[in-house]
């Protein structure tokens, strides 16, 4: 550091003006993160306690049933559970490899100029709100999606069963491709960051074994940054799942539960932004039920999808590290 | 070598191999098919731009079969610059240029039909720093070669990763844990690993970009001597800042030199005891006798 200076360091020129002694930084840090936690469990804490009343006049087996109706005190959450997770599974099997290709094509195939123009963009729609992108669902992609998207469904995979009953428009499928269009700016953003800090050394490495592009980029720069890509997935998911007003206005926001893709349906936020407002007693402490499952949800996910890549090999970013 | 040899771009009548440079010290191994003095490499008025600007130009020179060509010279010469662009590893700088030719055997290295990926594998490379593929195992670093070229047999496979293995002096070590990550191994072992990944491909030619310089004087020591023995299976081109090293291992050596519009030249290209005793021109002495660089 200070290898040029003739003079030695004395003790006391150790700490610039800017610099603060070690007790200070430990103090910072310590009430950073004491703060941080503290936020998290009175967090917790609200939602556990808000939801008890819930739990406690319906037991535990309310969360699954399959009516919602509070006029008749029935706050089955079945409904919305599976609403929550056919929705993100319609935009994460969209996201995935469209956000991949992407972020690779970003990272690796575009020429720099359009790379910063098209990393903006990405970066920019990242940022849109999420009313934004409902309006643009039920204005724009909700009668498309009734006049062309549906019928063409219907009549290519009808045969799945998966796409029964009339075309309205607003349902499953919207609400799916909505949160894929939402979700994938953040897969492609954090993926092409993620890929473009593979070392360049391993990139050549490959190339110079006579690997085609194709073949750099599937079997040395995926591998490598597995790790990364895997919080971009967890980050998108995440943001799909717990998506509320756009959700909300292209559903359909029906209590029953789906039985086709067009079929209009509910998420468990789209529940709570729904009804939220006049609800009180049983059904109030129900809502935050839903939110409860939907943080347990995130959790599920998250870890499943840790295992999952800890499971295919052992951890790429740490051998890069040992080799660094 | 030879000590006539001054400007081997005029064609030179093959060298009779002597009997010390076909023995392996190691095995005692006699080597049969030694050097044929033929030229696998030819080098004519290749120059390197980026953006416009020469980093190297008018480099001219032969690559003898199973011989090692050492390119020195001080940083900034174009040593790395020049051996990057006998492989196409500018290809992805989208403002280099190469100019001028290079051929391997018969094929136009810069050609419109020569596709870059089969060159790359008639040309290998061994890095600065070892790169072994972090995510893979010692066996799949040996065979990934093989297995972008498209080789998908197992016993194929095994066979060429021992093969490789033994010829990087790597097997006796790692033999019992193929399937430990390359990581685990030390950094010497990593670069000979490097080259017994580059080795499987079975290159005509291996280009070695300073491939000591990340590593300790016993590893160094250990990589020249692999380098050596290699020299019977494949023709090797080094790129070293270490004039002992040149010395050491190389038959001829090209010398390169920063001009002074910062546009890396050849100054000279000859045998090596001729190059580091008695060179033609004056500032190749002045750099050999350590008086700059």
């Amino acid at each position: 550091m200070a290898a040029t200076s003739s003079e030695p360091l004395g003790r006391g020129q150790r700490h610039s003006r800017f610099s603060l002694p070690n007790g200070g930084y430990r103090a910072i840090l310590i009430v950073g993160g004491a703060i941080f936690a503290a936020l998290v469990i009175w967090f917790l804490y609200s939602i556990v306690n808000q939801s008890r009343p819930a739990f406690s006049t319906l037991g535990f087996s309310w969360i699954f049933q399959k009516t919602w109706n509070p006029n008749l005190k029935k706050f089955g959450l079945l409904p919305f559970i599976l609403g929550t997770l056919e929705t993100t599974a319609i935009a994460m099997v969209l996201a995935v490899p469209i956000g991949l290709g992407s972020a690779l094509a970003l990272a690796y195939l575009v020429p720099q100029r359009a790379k910063v123009l098209l990393g903006t963009a990405v970066e920019l729609l990242a940022a849109v709100p999420s009313v934004v992108y409902g309006l643009w669902g039920v204005i724009a992609l909700a009668p498309l999606f009734r006049e062309y998207v549906e019928p063409f469904f219907s009549s290519t995979f009808g045969w799945t069963g998966l796409f029964n009953g009339a075309d309205s428009g607003v349902g499953l499928m919207l609400a799916g491709s909505i949160l894929f269009v939402m979700v994938l700016p953040t897969m492609v953003a954090i993926s092409r960051d993620v890929l473009a800090v593979v070392p360049k050394e391993q990139v050549e490495g490959a190339m110079a074994l006579g690997a085609t592009q194709w073949q750099v980029l599937r079997k040395v720069v995926l591998p490598e940054a597995r790790a990364g890509l895997l919080g971009a997935f967890i980050l998108a998911t995440g943001r799909a799942l717990g998506e509320t007003v756009a959700v909300a206005l292209v559903i359909g926001n029906s209590d029953y539960i789906a039985h086709s893709l067009k079929s209009p349906s509910a998420t468990l936020a789209s529940l709570i932004i729904n009804n939220f407002g006049e609800a009180s007693g049983t059904e109030l402490a129900a809502l935050f039920g839903a939110g409860l499952v939907l943080l347990a949800i995130g959790l599920t996910v998250n870890s499943v999808a840790r295992a999952l890549v800890r499971r295919s090999g052992s951890s790429g970013s740490v051998a890069s590290v040992a080799v660094a | 070598m030879t000590e006539q040899l001054s400007r081997p771009t005029v064609p030179t009548a093959p060298t009779p191999p002597t009997i010390e440079d076909n023995v392996n010290l190691t095995t005692g191994e006699v080597f049969l098919d030694r050097s044929t003095g033929h030229p696998v490499m030819q080098l004519k008025d290749v120059g390197v731009a980026f953006g416009g600007r020469a980093a190297v130009r008018n480099v001219s020179f032969d690559v003898f079969d199973r011989e090692i060509t050492a390119l020195i010279g001080p940083s900034g010469s174009g040593k790395t610059t020049l051996l990057r662009a006998l492989n196409r590893m500018h290809d992805t700088v989208r403002s280099a240029k190469v100019t001028g030719k290079i051929m391997l055997g018969d094929t136009d290295v810069y050609s419109g039909s020569t596709d870059p990926t089969l060159l790359r594998s008639r040309v290998g490379m061994v890095f600065q720093r070892p790169n072994p593929f972090p995510t893979m195992s010692i066996y799949e670093n040996a065979v990934a070669g093989l297995r972008f070229n498209g080789v998908r047999k197992k016993a194929l496979l095994d066979e060429a990763a021992e093969s490789a293995l033994v010829a990087a002096a790597l097997w006796d070590s790692v033999s019992d844990r193929l399937k430990a990550h390359a990581s685990t191994l030390s950094g010497g072992e990593q670069q000979r690993l490097c080259i017994a990944r580059a080795l499987a491909v079975e290159p005509e030619v291996l280009l070695m970009d300073e491939p000591t310089s990340a590593l300790d004087p016993i590893a160094t020591k250990r990589i020249e001597e692999l380098i050596g023995e290699l020299k019977s299976r494949v023709t090797i081109i080094i790129v070293t800042h270490n004039m002992q090293q040149a010395m050491r291992v190389a038959d001829r050596c090209a010398f390169l030199l920063m001009g002074e519009d910062r546009t890396g030249e050849l100054i000279e290209f000859s045998s090596t005891s001729k190059l580091f005793s008695e060179p033609d021109d004056p500032r190749t002495l002045d750099y050999v006798n350590g008086r700059f660089g």
